[in-house]
Protein backbone atom coordinates (compact mmCIF):
# COMPACT_ATOMS: atom_id res chain seq x y z
CA UNK A 1 0.00 0.00 0.00
CA UNK A 2 1.54 3.23 -1.10
CA UNK A 3 1.33 6.39 0.97
CA UNK A 4 -0.80 9.29 -0.20
CA UNK A 5 0.43 12.78 -0.79
CA UNK A 6 -2.96 14.26 -1.64
CA UNK A 7 -5.77 11.97 -0.51
CA UNK A 8 -4.47 11.74 3.06
CA UNK A 9 -7.34 13.45 4.87
CA UNK A 10 -11.12 13.18 4.86
CA UNK A 11 -12.76 16.01 2.91
CA UNK A 12 -15.05 17.95 5.24
CA UNK A 13 -16.73 21.36 5.23
CA UNK A 14 -13.56 23.04 6.52
CA UNK A 15 -10.74 20.66 5.56
CA UNK A 16 -9.50 23.26 3.05
CA UNK A 17 -8.82 25.93 5.70
CA UNK A 18 -5.43 26.96 7.05
CA UNK A 19 -6.29 25.65 10.52
CA UNK A 20 -7.12 22.20 9.15
CA UNK A 21 -4.05 22.17 6.90
CA UNK A 22 -1.80 23.07 9.83
CA UNK A 23 -3.37 20.32 11.92
CA UNK A 24 -2.31 17.89 9.19
CA UNK A 25 1.26 19.15 9.54
CA UNK A 26 0.93 21.91 6.96
CA UNK A 27 3.58 24.64 6.68
CA UNK A 28 5.97 22.61 8.85
CA UNK A 29 8.07 21.80 5.80
CA UNK A 30 8.29 25.52 5.09
CA UNK A 31 9.28 26.35 8.66
CA UNK A 32 11.93 23.63 8.64
CA UNK A 33 13.28 24.70 5.27
CA UNK A 34 13.50 28.38 6.16
CA UNK A 35 15.21 27.62 9.48
CA UNK A 36 17.52 24.74 8.65
CA UNK A 37 17.95 24.49 4.89
CA UNK A 38 19.77 26.58 2.32
CA UNK A 39 17.87 27.22 -0.93
CA UNK A 40 20.21 24.80 -2.73
CA UNK A 41 19.31 22.09 -0.19
CA UNK A 42 15.65 22.38 -1.15
CA UNK A 43 16.57 22.06 -4.83
CA UNK A 44 18.84 19.09 -4.10
CA UNK A 45 16.08 17.34 -2.16
CA UNK A 46 13.63 17.81 -5.04
CA UNK A 47 16.29 16.68 -7.50
CA UNK A 48 17.04 13.57 -5.40
CA UNK A 49 13.33 12.72 -5.10
CA UNK A 50 13.14 12.23 -8.86
CA UNK A 51 9.91 14.29 -9.02
CA UNK A 52 8.84 14.80 -12.63
CA UNK A 53 6.38 17.36 -13.96
CA UNK A 54 2.74 16.35 -13.55
CA UNK A 55 1.31 18.62 -16.25
CA UNK A 56 2.08 16.45 -19.25
CA UNK A 57 5.69 16.43 -20.40
CA UNK A 58 7.07 14.69 -17.30
CA UNK A 59 10.31 16.68 -17.24
CA UNK A 60 12.39 16.24 -14.04
CA UNK A 61 11.48 19.14 -11.75
CA UNK A 62 14.87 19.34 -10.01
CA UNK A 63 16.66 19.60 -13.36
CA UNK A 64 14.28 22.34 -14.50
CA UNK A 65 15.09 24.27 -11.34
CA UNK A 66 18.82 23.66 -11.70
CA UNK A 67 18.91 25.37 -15.12
CA UNK A 68 17.97 28.69 -13.54
CA UNK A 69 20.67 31.19 -12.65
CA UNK A 70 19.61 32.04 -9.11
CA UNK A 71 21.97 35.01 -9.03
CA UNK A 72 20.02 36.74 -11.78
CA UNK A 73 18.51 40.02 -10.56
CA UNK A 74 14.99 38.67 -11.02
CA UNK A 75 13.70 35.10 -11.23
CA UNK A 76 10.03 34.27 -11.69
CA UNK A 77 7.97 31.24 -10.78
CA UNK A 78 4.67 30.61 -12.57
CA UNK A 79 2.26 27.94 -11.45
CA UNK A 80 0.45 26.54 -14.45
CA UNK A 81 -3.14 26.15 -13.28
CA UNK A 82 -4.72 26.58 -16.72
CA UNK A 83 -6.07 23.04 -16.47
CA UNK A 84 -7.75 22.49 -19.82
CA UNK A 85 -6.48 19.29 -21.41
CA UNK A 86 -9.69 17.38 -22.16
CA UNK A 87 -10.00 14.50 -19.70
CA UNK A 88 -8.07 16.26 -16.93
CA UNK A 89 -9.68 17.44 -13.70
CA UNK A 90 -7.04 16.98 -11.00
CA UNK A 91 -5.76 20.51 -10.32
CA UNK A 92 -9.31 21.55 -9.63
CA UNK A 93 -9.41 19.10 -6.73
CA UNK A 94 -6.18 20.51 -5.30
CA UNK A 95 -7.58 24.05 -5.36
CA UNK A 96 -10.91 23.04 -3.89
CA UNK A 97 -9.54 20.91 -1.09
CA UNK A 98 -5.86 21.63 -0.55
CA UNK A 99 -4.91 25.09 -1.90
CA UNK A 100 -2.49 25.50 1.00
CA UNK A 101 -0.50 22.52 -0.17
CA UNK A 102 0.10 24.27 -3.49
CA UNK A 103 0.88 27.60 -1.82
CA UNK A 104 3.38 25.97 0.57
CA UNK A 105 4.99 24.20 -2.39
CA UNK A 106 5.25 27.51 -4.25
CA UNK A 107 6.88 29.26 -1.30
CA UNK A 108 9.39 26.41 -1.02
CA UNK A 109 10.08 26.54 -4.76
CA UNK A 110 10.43 30.32 -4.60
CA UNK A 111 12.91 29.96 -1.74
CA UNK A 112 14.93 27.42 -3.73
CA UNK A 113 14.89 29.57 -6.88
CA UNK A 114 15.33 32.98 -5.25
CA UNK A 115 11.94 34.17 -6.51
CA UNK A 116 10.51 37.41 -5.15
CA UNK A 117 7.34 37.46 -7.28
CA UNK A 118 5.47 34.31 -8.21
CA UNK A 119 2.27 33.86 -10.17
CA UNK A 120 -0.58 31.39 -10.22
CA UNK A 121 -2.25 31.42 -13.64
CA UNK A 122 -5.63 29.80 -13.01
CA UNK A 123 -8.09 29.13 -15.80
CA UNK A 124 -10.74 31.78 -16.09
CA UNK A 125 -13.76 29.50 -15.89
CA UNK A 126 -12.89 28.09 -12.47
CA UNK A 127 -15.18 29.48 -9.79
CA UNK A 128 -15.04 27.42 -6.57
CA UNK A 129 -11.36 26.54 -7.12
CA UNK A 130 -10.61 30.26 -7.54
CA UNK A 131 -12.61 31.29 -4.50
CA UNK A 132 -10.99 28.61 -2.34
CA UNK A 133 -7.54 29.69 -3.54
CA UNK A 134 -8.26 33.33 -2.75
CA UNK A 135 -9.51 32.42 0.74
CA UNK A 136 -6.31 30.46 1.28
CA UNK A 137 -4.20 33.36 -0.02
CA UNK A 138 -5.68 35.80 2.49
CA UNK A 139 -5.20 33.28 5.31
CA UNK A 140 -1.56 32.82 4.30
CA UNK A 141 -0.81 36.53 4.19
CA UNK A 142 -2.42 37.00 7.60
CA UNK A 143 -0.36 34.15 9.03
CA UNK A 144 2.86 35.69 7.69
CA UNK A 145 3.83 32.83 5.38
CA UNK A 146 3.89 35.25 2.44
CA UNK A 147 5.04 38.84 2.11
CA UNK A 148 8.07 40.55 3.64
CA UNK A 149 10.56 38.63 5.79
CA UNK A 150 8.66 35.33 6.01
CA UNK A 151 8.82 33.88 9.55
CA UNK A 152 11.73 36.15 10.33
CA UNK A 153 13.97 34.36 7.82
CA UNK A 154 14.79 37.40 5.75
CA UNK A 155 13.22 35.73 2.73
CA UNK A 156 10.41 37.70 1.10
CA UNK A 157 7.98 36.46 -1.50
CA UNK A 158 4.63 37.42 -2.99
CA UNK A 159 2.26 35.27 -5.01
CA UNK A 160 -0.21 36.88 -7.37
CA UNK A 161 -3.19 35.07 -8.80
CA UNK A 162 -4.20 35.72 -12.37
CA UNK A 163 -7.29 34.40 -14.10
CA UNK A 164 -7.03 33.21 -17.70
CA UNK A 165 -9.31 34.24 -20.53
CA UNK A 166 -10.49 30.86 -21.79
CA UNK A 167 -7.61 29.92 -24.08
CA UNK A 168 -6.42 26.30 -24.11
CA UNK A 169 -3.05 27.28 -25.55
CA UNK A 170 -2.25 29.35 -22.44
CA UNK A 171 -1.47 26.05 -20.71
CA UNK A 172 1.66 25.98 -22.90
CA UNK A 173 4.39 27.51 -20.77
CA UNK A 174 5.54 30.34 -23.01
CA UNK A 175 1.96 31.19 -23.93
CA UNK A 176 1.19 31.29 -20.22
CA UNK A 177 3.80 33.89 -19.38
CA UNK A 178 3.02 35.87 -22.50
CA UNK A 179 -0.53 36.06 -21.15
CA UNK A 180 0.76 37.07 -17.71
CA UNK A 181 2.62 39.89 -19.47
CA UNK A 182 -0.75 41.18 -20.65
CA UNK A 183 -0.64 40.07 -24.29
CA UNK A 184 -2.66 37.65 -26.38
CA UNK A 185 -1.19 34.26 -25.53
CA UNK A 186 0.99 33.49 -28.54
CA UNK A 187 3.60 30.85 -27.64
CA UNK A 188 7.25 31.75 -28.24
CA UNK A 189 10.05 29.98 -30.02
CA UNK A 190 12.49 28.00 -27.91
CA UNK A 191 15.36 28.53 -27.40
CA UNK A 192 15.63 30.71 -25.45
CA UNK A 193 14.09 28.39 -22.90
CA UNK A 194 12.14 29.94 -20.03
CA UNK A 195 14.89 29.02 -17.55
CA UNK A 196 17.06 31.50 -19.45
CA UNK A 197 14.52 34.00 -20.74
CA UNK A 198 10.87 33.71 -19.78
CA UNK A 199 8.46 36.11 -18.10
CA UNK A 200 9.57 39.71 -18.73
CA UNK A 201 12.74 38.22 -20.28
CA UNK A 202 13.90 37.00 -16.84
CA UNK A 203 14.75 33.40 -15.92
CA UNK A 204 11.42 31.67 -15.25
CA UNK A 205 10.21 28.33 -14.00
CA UNK A 206 6.75 27.15 -15.01
CA UNK A 207 5.48 24.19 -12.99
CA UNK A 208 2.12 22.44 -12.88
CA UNK A 209 -0.13 22.68 -9.81
CA UNK A 210 0.27 19.02 -8.86
CA UNK A 211 4.06 19.18 -9.31
CA UNK A 212 4.42 22.10 -6.90
CA UNK A 213 1.95 20.59 -4.43
CA UNK A 214 4.25 17.54 -4.11
CA UNK A 215 7.13 19.66 -2.83
CA UNK A 216 6.03 20.12 0.84
CA UNK A 217 5.65 16.35 1.20
CA UNK A 218 9.13 15.79 -0.25
CA UNK A 219 10.69 18.30 2.14
CA UNK A 220 8.74 16.93 5.12
CA UNK A 221 9.33 13.23 4.42
CA UNK A 222 12.54 13.28 2.46
CA UNK A 223 13.49 12.44 -1.09
CA UNK A 224 13.98 8.75 -0.25
CA UNK A 225 10.43 8.25 0.99
CA UNK A 226 9.17 9.86 -2.22
CA UNK A 227 11.33 7.85 -4.58
CA UNK A 228 10.32 4.68 -2.73
CA UNK A 229 6.88 5.11 -4.32
CA UNK A 230 6.11 4.61 -7.98
CA UNK A 231 8.70 3.27 -10.40
CA UNK A 232 12.44 3.84 -10.38
CA UNK A 233 12.36 6.27 -13.30
CA UNK A 234 8.98 7.79 -12.50
CA UNK A 235 8.67 7.97 -8.73
CA UNK A 236 5.88 9.18 -6.50
CA UNK A 237 2.13 9.13 -6.78
CA UNK A 238 -0.03 10.74 -9.42
CA UNK A 239 -3.59 11.97 -9.58
CA UNK A 240 -5.48 10.11 -12.30
CA UNK A 241 -8.84 11.37 -13.47
CA UNK A 242 -10.93 8.68 -15.08
CA UNK A 243 -13.81 9.76 -17.29
CA UNK A 244 -16.00 8.36 -20.03
CA UNK A 245 -17.57 4.92 -20.01
CA UNK A 246 -16.66 3.49 -16.62
CA UNK A 247 -19.10 2.54 -13.89
CA UNK A 248 -17.48 4.89 -11.37
CA UNK A 249 -15.64 7.82 -12.95
CA UNK A 250 -13.54 9.99 -10.67
CA UNK A 251 -10.16 11.00 -9.35
CA UNK A 252 -7.67 8.50 -7.92
CA UNK A 253 -4.27 8.97 -6.33
CA UNK A 254 -2.09 6.02 -7.28
CA UNK A 255 1.60 5.17 -7.30
CA UNK A 256 3.10 5.63 -10.76
CA UNK A 257 3.43 2.35 -12.60
CA UNK A 258 -0.05 1.27 -11.48
CA UNK A 259 -1.69 -1.17 -13.92
CA UNK A 260 -4.17 0.60 -16.21
CA UNK A 261 -6.37 -2.48 -16.29
CA UNK A 262 -6.66 -2.51 -12.51
CA UNK A 263 -7.57 1.16 -12.47
CA UNK A 264 -10.37 0.67 -14.99
CA UNK A 265 -11.76 -2.67 -13.84
CA UNK A 266 -11.20 -2.55 -10.06
CA UNK A 267 -10.98 1.08 -8.96
CA UNK A 268 -13.53 2.36 -11.45
CA UNK A 269 -15.85 -0.64 -11.45
CA UNK A 270 -15.29 -1.70 -15.07
CA UNK A 271 -17.01 -0.51 -18.21
CA UNK A 272 -20.38 1.22 -17.89
CA UNK A 273 -23.41 -1.07 -18.27
CA UNK A 274 -21.16 -4.14 -18.46
CA UNK A 275 -20.06 -3.27 -22.01
CA UNK A 276 -16.78 -4.26 -23.62
CA UNK A 277 -13.88 -1.87 -23.83
CA UNK A 278 -13.12 -0.31 -27.20
CA UNK A 279 -10.26 2.09 -26.51
CA UNK A 280 -8.57 4.19 -23.85
CA UNK A 281 -6.95 7.60 -24.14
CA UNK A 282 -4.44 7.41 -21.30
CA UNK A 283 -3.29 10.95 -20.57
CA UNK A 284 -5.60 13.64 -21.89
CA UNK A 285 -7.01 14.07 -25.38
CA UNK A 286 -3.65 14.79 -27.04
CA UNK A 287 -2.11 11.41 -26.13
CA UNK A 288 -2.26 8.49 -28.58
CA UNK A 289 -5.05 6.00 -28.00
CA UNK A 290 -4.65 2.47 -26.56
CA UNK A 291 -6.54 -0.62 -27.74
CA UNK A 292 -7.98 -3.27 -25.36
CA UNK A 293 -5.02 -5.58 -25.97
CA UNK A 294 -2.65 -2.78 -24.86
CA UNK A 295 -4.70 -2.17 -21.72
CA UNK A 296 -3.99 -5.74 -20.61
CA UNK A 297 -0.33 -4.95 -19.91
CA UNK A 298 0.03 -1.17 -19.84
CA UNK A 299 1.21 0.45 -16.62
CA UNK A 300 0.69 4.09 -15.80
CA UNK A 301 4.21 5.51 -15.94
CA UNK A 302 6.08 7.37 -18.64
CA UNK A 303 8.48 4.56 -19.58
CA UNK A 304 5.88 1.82 -19.87
CA UNK A 305 3.44 3.97 -21.86
CA UNK A 306 6.28 4.99 -24.19
CA UNK A 307 6.62 1.34 -25.21
CA UNK A 308 3.01 1.62 -26.44
CA UNK A 309 3.96 4.82 -28.28
CA UNK A 310 1.77 6.93 -26.07
CA UNK A 311 2.23 9.17 -23.05
CA UNK A 312 1.19 9.57 -19.44
CA UNK A 313 0.34 13.21 -20.18
CA UNK A 314 -1.69 14.87 -17.47
CA UNK A 315 -3.23 11.65 -16.16
CA UNK A 316 -6.62 12.16 -17.77
CA UNK A 317 -7.77 8.63 -18.60
CA UNK A 318 -10.70 8.64 -21.03
CA UNK A 319 -12.44 5.27 -21.44
CA UNK A 320 -14.43 4.48 -24.58
CA UNK A 321 -16.90 1.60 -24.75
CA UNK A 322 -17.72 -0.69 -27.67
CA UNK A 323 -20.31 0.64 -30.10
CA UNK A 324 -18.96 4.19 -30.15
CA UNK A 325 -18.35 5.82 -33.54
CA UNK A 326 -14.68 6.72 -33.70
CA UNK A 327 -15.21 8.93 -36.76
CA UNK A 328 -17.60 11.21 -34.93
CA UNK A 329 -15.44 11.08 -31.80
CA UNK A 330 -12.47 12.27 -33.83
CA UNK A 331 -14.64 15.11 -35.11
CA UNK A 332 -15.19 16.22 -31.49
CA UNK A 333 -11.41 16.38 -31.05
CA UNK A 334 -10.58 17.97 -34.40
CA UNK A 335 -13.21 20.65 -33.77
CA UNK A 336 -11.61 21.35 -30.38
CA UNK A 337 -8.08 21.74 -31.74
CA UNK A 338 -9.24 23.84 -34.69
CA UNK A 339 -11.06 26.07 -32.21
CA UNK A 340 -8.09 26.39 -29.87
CA UNK A 341 -5.32 26.85 -32.45
CA UNK A 342 -4.04 30.32 -31.55
CA UNK A 343 -3.52 31.57 -35.09
CA UNK A 344 0.21 32.27 -34.92
CA UNK A 345 1.68 29.47 -37.09
CA UNK A 346 0.21 28.85 -40.52
CA UNK A 347 0.57 25.02 -40.51
CA UNK A 348 -1.45 24.69 -37.30
CA UNK A 349 -3.94 27.51 -37.93
CA UNK A 350 -4.82 26.32 -41.45
CA UNK A 351 -4.06 22.64 -40.96
CA UNK A 352 -6.19 22.12 -37.88
CA UNK A 353 -9.11 23.81 -39.66
CA UNK A 354 -8.62 21.73 -42.84
CA UNK A 355 -8.51 18.52 -40.82
CA UNK A 356 -11.71 19.51 -39.06
CA UNK A 357 -13.34 20.39 -42.40
CA UNK A 358 -12.40 17.04 -43.95
CA UNK A 359 -13.50 15.02 -40.91
CA UNK A 360 -16.75 16.99 -40.70
CA UNK A 361 -17.36 16.32 -44.40
CA UNK A 362 -16.86 12.59 -43.82
CA UNK A 363 -19.27 12.74 -40.86
CA UNK A 364 -21.83 14.53 -43.06
CA UNK A 365 -21.68 11.52 -45.42
CA UNK A 366 -19.80 13.40 -48.14
CA UNK A 367 -16.39 11.83 -47.66
CA UNK A 368 -14.43 10.91 -50.75
CA UNK A 369 -11.64 8.57 -51.65
CA UNK A 370 -8.32 10.09 -50.73
CA UNK A 371 -9.63 11.99 -47.70
CA UNK A 372 -7.66 9.87 -45.26
CA UNK A 373 -4.51 10.33 -47.33
CA UNK A 374 -5.13 14.08 -47.29
CA UNK A 375 -5.44 13.99 -43.52
CA UNK A 376 -2.17 12.12 -43.22
CA UNK A 377 -0.47 14.59 -45.52
CA UNK A 378 -1.77 17.56 -43.49
CA UNK A 379 -0.52 16.10 -40.21
CA UNK A 380 2.93 15.72 -41.75
CA UNK A 381 2.83 19.38 -42.72
CA UNK A 382 1.95 20.42 -39.19
CA UNK A 383 4.05 18.21 -36.95
CA UNK A 384 7.40 19.70 -36.06
CA UNK A 385 6.65 22.86 -38.03
CA UNK A 386 5.02 24.99 -35.37
CA UNK A 387 6.21 27.11 -32.45
CA UNK A 388 4.39 25.08 -29.78
CA UNK A 389 3.09 21.55 -29.37
CA UNK A 390 -0.57 22.34 -30.05
CA UNK A 391 -0.09 21.46 -33.70
CA UNK A 392 1.34 18.08 -32.77
CA UNK A 393 -1.45 17.57 -30.24
CA UNK A 394 -4.01 18.26 -32.97
CA UNK A 395 -2.31 15.90 -35.41
CA UNK A 396 -1.64 12.90 -33.19
CA UNK A 397 -5.27 11.92 -32.53
CA UNK A 398 -6.00 12.19 -36.28
CA UNK A 399 -3.12 9.89 -37.25
CA UNK A 400 -3.95 7.54 -34.43
CA UNK A 401 -7.67 7.26 -34.99
CA UNK A 402 -7.42 6.74 -38.73
CA UNK A 403 -4.64 4.17 -38.34
CA UNK A 404 -6.13 2.17 -35.50
CA UNK A 405 -9.77 2.34 -36.66
CA UNK A 406 -9.14 2.41 -40.41
CA UNK A 407 -12.05 0.11 -41.29
CA UNK A 408 -14.51 2.43 -39.54
CA UNK A 409 -13.24 5.40 -41.50
CA UNK A 410 -13.23 3.50 -44.81
CA UNK A 411 -16.78 2.28 -44.16
CA UNK A 412 -18.02 5.79 -43.32
CA UNK A 413 -16.50 7.23 -46.50
CA UNK A 414 -17.77 4.40 -48.72
CA UNK A 415 -21.31 4.21 -47.35
CA UNK A 416 -21.78 7.78 -46.20
CA UNK A 417 -22.81 6.62 -42.76
CA UNK A 418 -21.36 5.29 -39.53
CA UNK A 419 -20.73 1.62 -38.81
CA UNK A 420 -21.94 2.37 -35.28
CA UNK A 421 -25.05 4.52 -35.83
CA UNK A 422 -22.87 7.58 -35.21
CA UNK A 423 -23.09 6.86 -31.53
CA UNK A 424 -21.07 8.85 -28.97
CA UNK A 425 -22.81 7.79 -25.76
CA UNK A 426 -23.71 4.26 -24.71
CA UNK B 1 -16.44 54.38 -14.46
CA UNK B 2 -15.63 55.45 -10.92
CA UNK B 3 -16.36 52.04 -9.37
CA UNK B 4 -14.16 50.36 -11.96
CA UNK B 5 -11.41 52.91 -11.42
CA UNK B 6 -11.53 52.28 -7.67
CA UNK B 7 -11.01 48.57 -8.29
CA UNK B 8 -8.23 49.30 -10.79
CA UNK B 9 -6.44 51.54 -8.31
CA UNK B 10 -6.83 49.04 -5.49
CA UNK B 11 -5.29 46.22 -7.49
CA UNK B 12 -2.60 48.39 -9.05
CA UNK B 13 -1.40 49.37 -5.57
CA UNK B 14 -0.47 45.72 -4.95
CA UNK B 15 1.61 45.37 -8.16
CA UNK B 16 5.18 46.64 -8.36
CA UNK B 17 5.89 48.97 -11.28
CA UNK B 18 7.81 46.36 -13.28
CA UNK B 19 4.69 44.16 -13.38
CA UNK B 20 2.47 46.98 -14.69
CA UNK B 21 1.71 45.16 -17.93
CA UNK B 22 0.49 42.13 -15.97
CA UNK B 23 -2.56 44.15 -14.98
CA UNK B 24 -4.08 43.87 -18.46
CA UNK B 25 -5.79 40.49 -17.89
CA UNK B 26 -7.09 41.32 -14.38
CA UNK B 27 -8.35 44.71 -15.56
CA UNK B 28 -10.18 43.21 -18.55
CA UNK B 29 -11.80 40.76 -16.14
CA UNK B 30 -12.83 43.50 -13.69
CA UNK B 31 -14.29 45.50 -16.55
CA UNK B 32 -16.13 42.50 -17.96
CA UNK B 33 -17.67 41.68 -14.57
CA UNK B 34 -18.89 45.27 -14.33
CA UNK B 35 -20.09 45.81 -17.93
CA UNK B 36 -20.96 42.24 -19.12
CA UNK B 37 -19.46 42.89 -22.54
CA UNK B 38 -16.56 44.96 -23.75
CA UNK B 39 -15.73 47.11 -26.75
CA UNK B 40 -12.72 48.79 -28.27
CA UNK B 41 -13.15 51.88 -26.10
CA UNK B 42 -12.75 49.73 -23.00
CA UNK B 43 -9.45 48.38 -24.27
CA UNK B 44 -8.28 51.91 -25.04
CA UNK B 45 -9.37 53.01 -21.56
CA UNK B 46 -7.28 50.27 -19.92
CA UNK B 47 -4.31 50.98 -22.19
CA UNK B 48 -4.44 54.68 -21.32
CA UNK B 49 -4.79 53.90 -17.62
CA UNK B 50 -1.75 51.61 -17.69
CA UNK B 51 0.18 53.68 -20.23
CA UNK B 52 0.47 50.74 -22.62
CA UNK B 53 0.04 50.60 -26.42
CA UNK B 54 -3.73 50.46 -27.15
CA UNK B 55 -3.10 47.72 -29.74
CA UNK B 56 -1.72 45.39 -27.04
CA UNK B 57 -4.93 45.58 -25.01
CA UNK B 58 -7.17 45.49 -28.10
CA UNK B 59 -5.43 42.30 -29.22
CA UNK B 60 -5.86 40.73 -25.81
CA UNK B 61 -9.54 41.73 -25.70
CA UNK B 62 -10.29 40.19 -29.07
CA UNK B 63 -8.17 37.05 -28.67
CA UNK B 64 -9.51 35.57 -25.41
CA UNK B 65 -12.92 33.96 -25.76
CA UNK B 66 -14.11 34.87 -22.27
CA UNK B 67 -14.11 38.61 -23.00
CA UNK B 68 -17.50 38.96 -24.67
CA UNK B 69 -17.73 41.63 -27.32
CA UNK B 70 -21.45 41.25 -27.97
CA UNK B 71 -24.22 41.81 -25.44
CA UNK B 72 -25.05 38.61 -23.58
CA UNK B 73 -28.17 37.59 -21.71
CA UNK B 74 -28.72 37.95 -17.98
CA UNK B 75 -27.51 34.37 -17.61
CA UNK B 76 -24.79 32.86 -19.78
CA UNK B 77 -25.07 29.10 -20.15
CA UNK B 78 -21.86 27.40 -21.23
CA UNK B 79 -22.34 23.76 -22.03
CA UNK B 80 -19.37 21.51 -22.68
CA UNK B 81 -19.12 19.72 -26.03
CA UNK B 82 -15.72 18.12 -25.57
CA UNK B 83 -14.81 14.45 -25.49
CA UNK B 84 -15.75 13.26 -21.98
CA UNK B 85 -19.04 15.14 -21.99
CA UNK B 86 -19.81 13.91 -25.53
CA UNK B 87 -19.30 10.32 -24.36
CA UNK B 88 -21.84 10.96 -21.60
CA UNK B 89 -24.55 12.55 -23.73
CA UNK B 90 -23.59 16.20 -24.27
CA UNK B 91 -25.12 16.28 -27.78
CA UNK B 92 -28.48 15.12 -26.46
CA UNK B 93 -28.38 17.73 -23.69
CA UNK B 94 -27.34 20.51 -26.07
CA UNK B 95 -30.34 19.67 -28.27
CA UNK B 96 -32.58 19.61 -25.21
CA UNK B 97 -31.48 22.95 -23.82
CA UNK B 98 -31.55 24.50 -27.28
CA UNK B 99 -35.14 23.35 -27.82
CA UNK B 100 -36.15 24.39 -24.33
CA UNK B 101 -34.84 27.93 -24.75
CA UNK B 102 -35.85 28.14 -28.40
CA UNK B 103 -32.41 29.35 -29.48
CA UNK B 104 -29.40 27.91 -31.24
CA UNK B 105 -25.98 27.83 -29.58
CA UNK B 106 -24.42 31.28 -29.80
CA UNK B 107 -27.79 33.03 -29.58
CA UNK B 108 -29.59 34.97 -26.84
CA UNK B 109 -33.29 34.56 -26.03
CA UNK B 110 -35.43 37.49 -27.26
CA UNK B 111 -36.28 38.43 -23.66
CA UNK B 112 -32.55 38.77 -22.95
CA UNK B 113 -32.57 36.22 -20.13
CA UNK B 114 -30.31 33.51 -21.56
CA UNK B 115 -27.30 33.23 -23.84
CA UNK B 116 -26.36 29.69 -24.85
CA UNK B 117 -22.72 28.97 -25.63
CA UNK B 118 -20.94 25.73 -26.49
CA UNK B 119 -17.56 25.52 -24.79
CA UNK B 120 -14.59 23.18 -24.71
CA UNK B 121 -13.50 21.15 -21.69
CA UNK B 122 -14.48 22.69 -18.32
CA UNK B 123 -12.38 20.15 -16.36
CA UNK B 124 -15.52 18.33 -15.19
CA UNK B 125 -14.76 15.12 -17.09
CA UNK B 126 -15.26 12.85 -14.08
CA UNK B 127 -18.66 14.40 -13.44
CA UNK B 128 -19.71 14.74 -17.08
CA UNK B 129 -21.86 15.98 -18.68
CA UNK B 130 -21.31 19.47 -17.35
CA UNK B 131 -22.28 23.08 -17.90
CA UNK B 132 -21.53 26.39 -16.29
CA UNK B 133 -24.23 29.00 -15.75
CA UNK B 134 -22.66 32.38 -15.02
CA UNK B 135 -20.06 31.32 -12.43
CA UNK B 136 -21.64 28.12 -11.12
CA UNK B 137 -20.74 24.64 -12.32
CA UNK B 138 -23.54 22.08 -12.78
CA UNK B 139 -22.44 18.49 -13.27
CA UNK B 140 -23.76 14.99 -13.96
CA UNK B 141 -26.55 16.63 -15.91
CA UNK B 142 -29.72 15.01 -17.19
CA UNK B 143 -32.63 16.57 -19.06
CA UNK B 144 -34.49 16.59 -15.73
CA UNK B 145 -31.82 18.40 -13.75
CA UNK B 146 -31.34 20.95 -16.54
CA UNK B 147 -35.07 21.77 -16.44
CA UNK B 148 -34.90 22.19 -12.68
CA UNK B 149 -31.80 24.37 -12.79
CA UNK B 150 -33.31 26.64 -15.44
CA UNK B 151 -36.56 26.91 -13.47
CA UNK B 152 -34.60 28.00 -10.40
CA UNK B 153 -33.01 30.96 -12.19
CA UNK B 154 -34.55 34.41 -11.85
Amino acid sequence: MSEKIFFNFPVTADSHTLAAYKKRGGYQALETALKTMQPIDVEKEVMASGLRGRGGAGFPTGSKWSFVNKKAPVVYLCCNADEGEPGTFKDRWIFEHSSHQLIEGMILASYALNVRNAFIYIRGEFDLPYRRLMEAMSEVYQAGYLGENILGSGFSCDIRVMQGGGAYVCGEESSLYTSIEGFKGYPRNKPPFPAVQGLYKAPTVVNNVETLANVPWIIANGAKAFSAMGTEKHPGTKLFGVSGHVAKPGLHELPLGYPLKKLIYEDCGGILNGKQLKAVIPGGSSTPILLPKDVETANLDAECLATFRTMLGSGGVIVISEGICMVRLLQVLSRFYAHESCGQCTPCREGSAWMNDIISRIVAGKGSKGDLESLERITKGIMGNTVCALGDAASMPVINFITKFRTEFDYYIEHGRSMNDGRLEI
Amino acid sequence: MSCIEDKFAQLRATYPKELNSSLVMPFLRIMLDEKKHLGESDAVFIATYLDLPPMQVKEALTWYTMFYRQPVGKHVIKICRNIACSLMGAERLIDHISAKLGIKPGETTPDGRFTLLLVECLASCGTAPAMQIDDDYHEQLTEGTIDQILKGLS
